[in-house]
């Protein structure tokens, strides 16, 4: 399972791209004193010009999209752009909800359990049967039977929106290559862009529901798939393809018949992405009235009820092992080389729907179908409760240090320096230093976004957040490399871990301001930490991944030359893992940000509070739209400043997808 | 596949048919909504949850008396205020039952869009305000004045307040003016969210039972006050208009007579759940018990709902409707 959620925010560099892997960068000379002399010389400047961090005011772009609010809710059931354009959207959209909702509430819950069993056993073989069976049965178990299914109503209501638009682009991107290089921009700022950007715009033209629900999923879930789509075909061999047209094919026939079949493996996991992307989105659309298991984790972080929101976590991390393991064994299915019987291909599927139907209609006739048996219930709210207040009780003066120090010594000083440094000299140093790590071409789009920043009139808060994402990251970079370097080196320690990290990636990032708040409070700090949960484990996994890739024959080499364990670590496997290392980094600091941003929630101020208030009060919507848009454009920079050598390195990840 | 098939063209399907119904006038944002059922029929009504405490008292005694009583299907959804007020546009809500002011959004759904009604009172009166613990009022007596509260910045110093005295709020949603105040009044504070009014209550009590310095924004009703003793900080008292700009606003808070807004085609259909939540009157005591249930003694809202209805036929007999 670990073609998960992040595995898929990894940008897929598209298929003739295939630019060489630059080598390691040789030095330029005097590059040694070049870095310390700008360094110096910035340090210098900033001194000279500092300014005293004046607030923000409601600057102008607040302002017009204030005016843009009201233009829309003045003109909503007049302006023909809305009567035969987004409301049409909206009723479709809403449509095809009602019509997933009444199929799954239709069959009932004995109906639907067996269905997702029978489902995964045409597909995906009994034992992924078996498991799906035991994972919904624990969403009744856990007493989260409708918010459950109403979950999965919206997920799959955006995959299939998703797929139906996202394989043609996909194709379109893979044989057009004017149409890739269009897409390709477009999907690297969908991908950077926080859940939590999303929301505002989309009521503000779908206003608030399922339906909008359900495009803010779709938007959030659809680059995977067409991403992978595109490498799907983009891989059919050039001989096939040449074996058919000198036999006579047509182009329809050619994508019909060769390019779509031998791509559909990887179709299938672009499926499965999406499914994963989709249930991480679909949490948080509770904000704007979706139904489901978001509505009760936001409920649970309303009361600080950290065992409500425990079981309404497993229960997505249940949905998304059942619906990763129902794709990823269809993927390998889906291979054109497995052969199964004509007879079996067709009575499985028969077999499988009778019982389905058998289920459905006995379900229906008898009283216990009706809902799920209440004596089933289980939860875990009640322990880990009582093992919250044990820590908080305990822990108090602890926790309270430690957010005190890390908020003095880290955070208050970071955040000082970002605020009063001038835009224009941030600009020039993100021109200068960006350059030097990652080439001019990525310091240029860097200093288009800082300048963005501050057009946007709200560098004051974009700064504070960065200063918490600065230190977040540090402290992310530390805690994966260490666990990497670990699972890396101990196969035990790894097998411990890998459970471990799965679920943590499923878990929607909501769940995890919980802990973070009933430890820390309302403050930065709680964002912080929530960001670390968040962000650590892809990180550990490209790191452990990096160091386990330094070829067998090096370490073999460095260990018969006399390396001790320890050097083996920092003058081998490290250096050599640069390459992950860098990778990790910039997946880092983009999953950071996304949580940081959350964490205005609860207390952590800036950019994120923006946006929730610009959600939740009206005079502030304009602030709260341009903050979102600030968001994205700090996404931008980070990604691209942090991109370095990683970007190449991602391009073999995806050749080979773990399982 | 097949089923999926199945479904696809009963999508199909009802989009065409939606769509020749709504004919050339294009689809309003309201199309799609499903508001037949509420019609004398029992139907469901869909009851916006307000993300406090007391809000969900007021709706768990009207979710128990519209189920068990009149026999409706009740929604509730958890929504923040004036998200909630969007939904009687979509048709997404049928009715808030605790509302605090909101004078603009009256205007905007009420008088402008025509889509909500205002029911009148809940009986229930509101106060927003500053507080301190009863502790800091008894040992530093001048600080209830807001004049004084420069004076006393250091000591609510915080990690977030940036060397500024920390003034903790709850919800971002929830009505306040408190950065405006503190820019107005030229305090040396700094208002930190604390995200939710748990967490402002988790504050409160630490504050009292181990003497830290606190000034937070709180509210009544609420049940807090009926356990511990908070004492709130005076503010240039309110005249009417004084809080008319919310970036100029300098006074305190005024009194709040807390109302019930129903969507206007809920109004239209005059069912029982409708004079029901019309009738529905009841004291800030009243509240803060169900209140107290569902915070204190570990009940549901339902189970808090079903208590105090069971012991409180005198107060809800009259609200359910003679009709019915």
């Amino acid at each position: 399972m670990s073609a998960t959620v992040t595995d898929a925010r990894v940008p897929v560099a598209a298929p003739g791209e295939d630019a060489p892997a630059p080598g390691p960068r040789r030095p330029l000379p005097g590059r040694r004193l070049l870095v310390p002399l700008l360094l110096l010389v910035t340090a210098g400047v900033y001194l000279a010009v500092r300014t005293s961090a004046p607030a923000d005011g409601d600057g102008a772009a607040a302002r017009f999209f204030g005016e843009l609010r009201d233009w829309v809710d003045a003109n909503r059931d007049t302006s023909p752009l809305f009567l035969y354009g987004f409301n049409y959207l909206r009723l479709g959209v809403s449509l095809l909800v009602d019509a997933i909702h009444g199929a799954l509430y239709g069959l009932g819950w004995a109906g639907l359990v067996t269905a997702a069993g029978a489902l995964a056993a045409v597909v995906a073989g009994w034992r992924t049967a078996l498991l799906a069976v035991a994972g919904f049965l624990s969403f009744g178990v856990l007493g989260l039977w409708e918010e459950s299914v109403d979950t999965l109503v919206l997920t799959l209501s955006a995959v299939l929106l998703a797929v139906l638009i996202g394989v043609p682009l996909g194709v379109l991107a893979a044989r057009v290559p004017a149409v890739g290089a269009a897409l390709r921009p477009v999907l690297d700022v969908m991908q950077i862009m926080p859940t939590f950007a999303y929301l505002a715009p989309m009521t503000l033209l779908f206003l608030i529901g399922s339906p909008a629900a359900t495009i803010a999923t779709l938007i959030y879930a659809i680059p995977p798939a067409i991403r992978i789509t595109a490498l799907g075909i983009g891989e059919v061999p050039a001989a096939t393809v040449e074996a058919a047209t000198a036999l006579g094919s047509t182009r329809w026939q050619l994508l019909g018949k060769v390019r779509l079949p031998l791509a559909r493996p990887t179709i299938v996991l672009a499926v499965n992405q999406a499914i994963m992307m989709a249930l991480s989105m679909v949490v948080v659309t509770a904000l704007i009235d979706a139904p489901g298991l978001g509505q009760t984790i936001v409920q649970a972080l309303e009361r600080v009820n950290v065992g409500a929101a425990f079981d309404a976590g497993l229960a997505i991390v249940v949905m998304a092992v059942v619906l990763d393991r129902i794709t990823t064994r269809a993927a390998h299915r889906a291979a054109p080389t497995v052969h199964r019987s004509v007879r079996v291909r067709a009575v499985g599927p028969l077999v499988a729907l009778a019982v389905v139907v058998a289920v459905t209609v006995l379900g229906r006739m008898s009283s216990w179908g009706a809902e799920f048996p209440a004596a089933w219930r289980a939860s875990f709210a009640v322990p880990v409760n009582e093992a919250t207040r044990w820590v908080e009780f305990h822990w108090y003066d602890a926790t309270e240090a430690l957010k005190n120090a890390v908020s003095a010594v880290l955070l208050d000083p970071i955040e000082t320096v970002l605020t009063t440094t001038p835009w224009w000299l941030f600009l020039v140093a993100v021109l200068i230093f960006g350059a030097l790590a990652s080439g001019p071409r990525a310091a240029v789009v860097a200093g288009l976004a800082v300048a963005g920043v501050q057009a946007l009139g709200l560098w004051q808060h974009a700064m504070q957040t960065l200063a918490t994402v600065l230190v977040a990251t540090v402290a992310t970079m530390v805690f994966g490399v260490l666990f990497g370097v670990l699972g890396a080196r101990h196969d035990r320690f790894a097998r411990v871990l890998r459970p471990v990290l799965d679920a943590a990636q499923t878990m929607p990032s909501f769940v995890y301001l919980l802990p973070a708040v009933a430890l820390f409070g309302a403050s930065r700090f709680t964002a912080i930490v929530a960001a670390v949960i968040y962000a650590v484990p892809p990180v550990v996994r490209l790191v452990e991944r990096g160091v386990r890739d330094v070829p067998a024959t090096v370490v073999e080499a460095a260990v018969s030359a006399g390396s001790t364990p320890r050097q083996l670590l920092w003058k081998v496997q490290l250096p050599m893992a640069r390459r992950g290392l860098l990778l990790a980094a910039n997946q880092g600091i983009v999953m950071v940000l996304a949580m940081v941003v959350v964490g205005g929630l609860v207390g952590a101020g800036a950019l994120g509070y923006d946006v929730v208030a610009g959600f939740a009060q009206r005079e502030d919507f304009g602030r709260g739209l341009a903050a979102g848009f600030a968001i994205v454009l700090l996404g931008v920079l980070l990604d691209r400043l942090t991109q370095g050598a990683g970007r190449r390195a991602d391009h073999d990840r995806l050749r080979q997808p773990a399982t | 596949m097949r089923q999926v098939k199945v479904r696809l063209t009963a999508v199909a399907a009802a989009l065409t048919m939606t769509v020749a119904v709504a004919g050339c006038g294009g689809a309003k944002s309201d199309a799609g909504s499903s508001d037949a059922p509420a019609a004398g029929s029992k139907g469901t009504v869909k009851l916006a949850i307000n993300p406090w405490v007391g809000y969900e008292a007021n709706a768990a005694v009207l979710g128990h008396l519209l189920e068990k009583k009149l026999g409706y299907k009740v929604d509730k959804k958890n929504l923040k205020e004036e998200i909630s007020w969007q939904g009687f546009e979509t048709g997404e809500v049928d009715a808030i039952v605790e509302n605090w002011g909101h004078d603009d959004l009256k205007k905007t759904y009420i008088t402008d869009k025509k889509v909500a009604v205002d029911l009148g009172p809940t009986g229930n009166k509101g106060v927003i305000g500053w507080y301190v613990p009863q502790w800091m009022a008894d040992q530093y007596p001048d600080i209830t004045d807001g004049k004084n509260l420069n004076k006393y910045a250091d000591l609510f110093k915080t990690s977030e307040s940036g060397g500024k005295g920390q003034l903790l709020d709850g919800d971002p949603s929830f009505v306040t003016n408190d950065a405006a105040l503190v820019t107005n009044l030229k305090l040396n504070y700094k208002v930190v969210y604390s995200g939710s009014e748990a967490a402002l209550i988790k504050a409160a009590q630490q504050a009292t039972a181990q003497k830290k310095p606190l000034l937070f924004y709180f509210y009544e009703p609420q049940w807090l006050f009926a356990k511990e003793k908070y004492a709130r900080v005076k503010l240039p008292a309110y005249t009417a208009g004084c809080d008319a700009d919310p970036k100029k606003v300098a006074c305190d808070y005024p009194d709040y007579v807390l109302d019930k807004i129903v969507s206007k085609k809920f109004a239209d259909t005059n069912s029982p759940a409708f004079q029901l939540i019309k009738n529905f009157q009841w004291t800030n005591d009243d509240q803060n018990l169900v209140s107290d249930y569902i915070t204190n003694q570990g009940m549901t809202a339902e189970a808090a709902g079903e208590k105090w209805v069971n012991e409180h036929e005198a107060t809800w007999k009259p609200w359910i409707p003679a009709t019915s």
